[in-house]
């Protein structure tokens, strides 16, 4: 196995090196490079959903496809594991 | 898995009220506070765990089916959809926040800026906490009680 | 002085992920290792919508200032969600194998040519 563990650590470096390269030279921290939609949110939020609280309004009002993409995800998981289960109990 | 001692159930009992009310109210203030229906319902859950994990997964079992928990979770995710598309029947566009701005429910719009909070505001978003609360809290409780309940040992089989 | 200290974090964390799943041979470390991976994701989403001094994205008697972005904490919430299913699956997975085989060996259980 020893092909194997030679690819494995060199597949493993290269990940590495360009992971801790990127994070050196991404933008610093603290500065968002284009930020006009979420000044608009932050700016109409108030008035146009009717909540203080600006990320609800984002996750329920204005991104409320992706929360019903996630309820689902998370529907047919419960599903899943309950299904596996009822074959082994029985 | 069985129970633990006296003492567990005891303080684990006592617990559980307070936690269901925290987390209760999480969920109720998550258009004003941080909060919404996904980390209420965790906290609530979390609660549950706790009473599972001291009074035995065979006599909670007994006692709460699974077949219960399934049936809260589909009424929430019903709930869900059933709000959003109250939406496309009033208005205009699916999602449509259909009360914000009338004088019915939720329906009042707060003053720009900061200020103090008003539970009266936010529209269709706290019916939609509501919903999605009940889902999360029925769904991670059905989860951890199934799992619990298949990793039991007979007594004197193993 | 901050320079760049959570992206390091993030970097670090999907490293240590990856070489439990890529070295270890037992199925619950690799399980863990996928858990890693994922907490790193979610942590670099969250610190990609900070700007310079800014407060939480919620006016309820909030003090003045410039505000933090809040999409990216949108999606960070649907993230963590997807996570905790795609562990419960993984887990209840887990179980059924070492119910079969009776080991959690990775490299005794073997795939479909026997």
């Amino acid at each position: 196995m020893s092909r194997r563990d030679m690819s494995a650590v060199l597949s493993f470096s290269i990940v590495a090196i360009f992971l801790i390269f990127s994070a050196l030279m991404i933008h610093p921290f603290g500065t968002p490079d284009k930020t006009e939609m979420d000044d608009n949110i932050i700016t109409n939020a108030q008035t146009e959903t009717g909540a203080n609280n600006a990320v609800t309004s984002v996750v329920f009002d204005y991104r409320g496809f992706d929360t019903l993409g996630e309820a689902t995800i998370l529907f047919t998981a419960v599903a899943a594991v309950i299904m596996v289960f009822r074959r082994l109990n029985k | 898995m069985s129970g633990m001692s006296k003492i567990v159930k005891t303080i684990s009992g006592i617990a559980f009220p307070f936690i269901t009310i925290y987390g209760l109210y999480v969920i109720a203030h998550g258009h004003l506070t941080p909060g919404g229906g996904f980390q209420g319902g965790a906290i609530v859950a979390s609660g549950c765990a706790m009473v599972l994990v001291s009074y035995g997964a065979i006599w909670i079992m007994d006692r709460v089916k699974e077949k219960n928990l399934s049936i809260l979770e589909s009424l929430g995710a019903v709930c869900f959809v059933l709000l959003a598309l109250l939406g496309l029947g009033f208005g205009t566009v699916f999602f449509n926040n259909f009360l914000v701005g009338t004088n019915s429910l939720f329906g009042v719009v707060p003053a720009v800026g900061s200020g103090l909070a008003d539970i009266n505001t936010g529209g269709v978003i706290p019916l939609m906490n509501f919903a999605v609360g009940l889902k999360v809290i029925a769904g991670l409780f059905g989860i951890v009680l199934v799992m619990a309940y298949a990793s039991r040992t007979k007594e004197g089989n193993k | 002085m901050i320079f760049n200290v959570p992206f390091i974090a993030v970097a670090a964390l999907i490293l240590i992920g990856l070489y439990a799943v890529i070295f270890k041979r037992n199925l619950i470390k690799m399980v863990i290792g996928i858990t890693l991976i994922e907490s790193g994701v979610n942590l670099f989403l969250i610190t990609l919508g900070y700007r310079e001094g800014s407060i939480a994205p919620i006016y309820t008697s909030s003090p003045g200032g410039i505000m933090a972005l809040p999409a990216p904490q949108a999606l960070t919430l649907t993230s963590i969600v997807i996570g905790v299913a795609v562990l419960a699956l993984m887990l209840s997975l887990v179980i059924h194998i070492y119910r079969h085989h009776g080991t959690l060996d990775v490299r005794k259980i073997g795939g479909p040519e026997e």
